[in-house]
């Protein structure tokens, strides 16, 4: 029976255009709408999954605004059963913090008879992109961590996570409790059912007030790179281009 | 001093290796001229002493060479271990790396033990004690400035944003060999088995010289069966889009961006691809890239070296038939 506990970040939507916030501190989603990252979504079925394949359990939590209770509710309509969110501003918070924070969760869970064997998160969020929460989280716990998994599964006392490396896939086999970081590839996100939304909408959320100080993630600011003229040489319109195509492709020596 | 962590390939230094040196030796410099060494970890790939010679020529002057059973199997916790040691024993007072898996990794162990902060994906740096550090956020789509005041500043070095230049003046280049010590907790999560990738044309995706990508405008996964063709005619490799991993027309390690490989090769080809942001993120780095599209406003084709405005399953045909007419001329 494996309890897992996975953590998500309610971030912007960046398919469309990105507008920053006045004080440059946040990218501004109330336009483009929010999300989690495609990490975070294979981390929430891999939990899903390793909570069932065990009779388990699968938690999900967050810190962020209240309004990150709708990303907790979209993890519970796809098969969390528990929700904790901690209630912390996002431009206050980094890296270091959402680590100790997701720690004391770990720790108060622990303390209420609820412990977590497994802790699943996001390689890396979507927006800021710092590549390093899980592995503060597992410094904190003291627990052994694998990042960038694509599947993870629970066998006996032991995770066995593989990750897609330049040089094939690797796999590591890691005694219970661990901290695993996730990456998109190796499982498809279910879709939520409509059952599946109505039961997220009755779970009671756990709401936690957080329990460190915030240190801040040491940004200046934010801003958007300058916009890249186009210089692009039309080399021709449909298959009467191809001559001209294949001249290039000489040029740049890589026919063979 | 500035300690960079290195990886390697069967030739030598891996590029982003190369430029995670550039940067730090910029730093060096601004900092009076601080010496950059170097550490590397466990077997590399090529032989020691191709590193060590590349590396002077970039300007290191010692490589820290740590060797010992417990990093020959990968694991970040442990050559975390292993840069840390060094780091210590030299007084280093910045550890760089590229932002590799690897590298993101192991300095993020690095971090996380000092306590201190890690900026991830940086562009450019400047100044000592602190440093100011331009990093990329949101793949690329915005920029956050931020100040490195802990002592030792961690930063990672984003793929080419960096020109990988070797030194006007070469380092010393002397090869350090050391045993650092680890303690048992680090070495649980480690590999324990490796299967080479699947005999297919993205084996070698993230360093191919040419890839050619394929998006929605492939339209299925039988309309591959050209790009297939073209991709073997160059001798590159093939890449997607999410929308075609998401379709399910072509497995999930071929793709390209955001949440799949992140590719610079000499020349990508990028076929009925949008160029949305998180595609951008994973084939910026290209040297050159080559749009056919039906669109002419496709941000892929705006932001391209070359375009050609057409339907790819009559474009690239003819692209074939071309390149054989040519190989078959007298
Ligand atoms: C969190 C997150 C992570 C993501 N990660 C990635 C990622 O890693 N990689 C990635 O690729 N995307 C990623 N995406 C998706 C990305 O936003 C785009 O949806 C995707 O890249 C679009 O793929 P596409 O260009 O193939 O399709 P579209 O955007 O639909 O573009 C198709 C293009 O093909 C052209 N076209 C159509 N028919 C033809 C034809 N017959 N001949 C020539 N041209 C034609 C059209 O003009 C158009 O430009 C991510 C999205 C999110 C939210």
């Amino acid at each position: 029976m494996t309890d897992v506990l996975v953590c998500i970040k309610r971030v912007a939507d960046a398919t469309g255009e990105v507008v920053l916030t006045e004080d440059a501190q946040a990218v501004d989603g109330r336009h483009a709408g929010f999300t989690v990252s495609a990490h975070e979504e294979c981390a929430v079925e891999l939990a899903v999954r390793a909570a069932h394949a065990t009779t388990g359990t699968a938690t999900v939590v967050t810190v962020g605004s209240d309004d990150a209770v709708d990303q907790l509710r979209a993890a519970l309509s796809v098969g969390c059963t528990a929700a904790t969110h901690v209630h912390a501003d996002p431009t206050t918070y980094g890296p270091r913090d959402v680590a100790a924070e997701l720690a004391e969760v770990v720790r108060a869970h622990t303390a209420a008879g609820r412990p977590h064997d497994l802790v699943l998160l996001g390689n890396d969020a979507a927006d800021s992109g710092d590549f390093q929460v899980g592995i503060r989280l597992a410094h904190e716990l003291g627990w052994p961590v694998v990042n960038g998994a694509v599947t993870v599964e629970v066998e006996d006392d032991d995770v066995v996570a593989r990750v897609h490396a330049s040089s094939g896939h690797e796999t590591y086999r890691v005694p219970l409790p661990a901290v695993v970081t996730v990456l998109e590839g190796g499982v498809e996100p279910r879709y939520p059912s409509v059952p599946g939304r109505m039961r997220a909408r009755k779970v009671e959320v756990e709401d936690r007030k957080p329990v460190t100080d915030f240190g801040g993630a040491s940004r200046v600011r934010l801003r958007l790179p300058p916009p890249q003229p186009s210089e692009v040489q039309v080399l021709g319109d449909g298959p009467g281009a191809a001559p001209a195509l294949v001249d290039l492709l000489e040029q740049l020596g890589v026919l063979r | 001093m500035i300690l960079v962590f290195l990886e390697t390939e069967p030739d030598g230094l891996t590029e982003t290796s190369r430029e995670a040196l550039t940067l730090a030796r910029g730093l060096a410099g601004e900092s009076g001229g601080a010496p950059v060494d170097a550490v590397l970890v466990g077997a590399p790939s090529c032989p020691a002493d191709t590193a060590v010679e590349q590396a002077a020529a970039y300007g290191v002057r010692d490589l820290h060479h740590a060797t010992g059973e417990a990093f020959d199997a990968y694991g970040g916790a442990v050559w975390a271990t292993a840069v840390e040691a060094v780091c210590r024993d030299t007084g280093a007072g910045v550890v760089v790396a590229a932002g590799t898996p690897r590298g993101m990794e192991v300095l993020a162990h690095v971090a996380a033990r000092g306590g201190v902060a890690m900026a991830a994906n940086v562009v450019a740096a400047e100044g000592s004690g602190p440093l100011t550090v331009t990093r990329q956020v949101m793949n690329g789509a915005v920029l956050e400035d931020m100040v490195l005041d802990e002592d030792p500043a961690i930063l990672t070095v984003a793929g080419h944003a960096v020109e990988a230049r070797p030194a006007a003046e070469p380092g010393a280049g002397r090869l350090v060999p050391c045993r650092p010590e680890v303690p048992g907790a680090d070495l649980v999560a480690r590999v324990v088995s490796a299967e080479p990738p699947p005999p297919d044309l993205s084996g070698d995706l993230t360093s191919a010289r040419v890839v050619v990508g394929g998006g929605r405008g492939v339209g299925s996964a039988d309309g591959f069966a050209d790009l297939l063709e073209l991709t073997d005619l160059v001798g590159g490799a093939l890449g997607v889009s999410r929308v075609v991993t998401g379709n399910g027309w072509r497995p999930h390690h071929e793709q390209v961006g955001q949440t799949g490989s992140r590719i610079s090769p000499d020349l990508y080809l990028a076929c009925g691809i949008s160029g949305a942001i998180q595609h951008w993120a994973g084939c910026a780095s290209a040297r050159t890239i080559v749009a056919i599209n039906t669109d002419p406003e496709a941000p892929m084709v705006t932001r391209a070296h070359y375009a050609v405005i057409g339907d790819l399953h009559e474009v690239v045909p003819a692209v074939i038939e071309e390149i054989r007419r040519r190989r078959d001329a007298p």
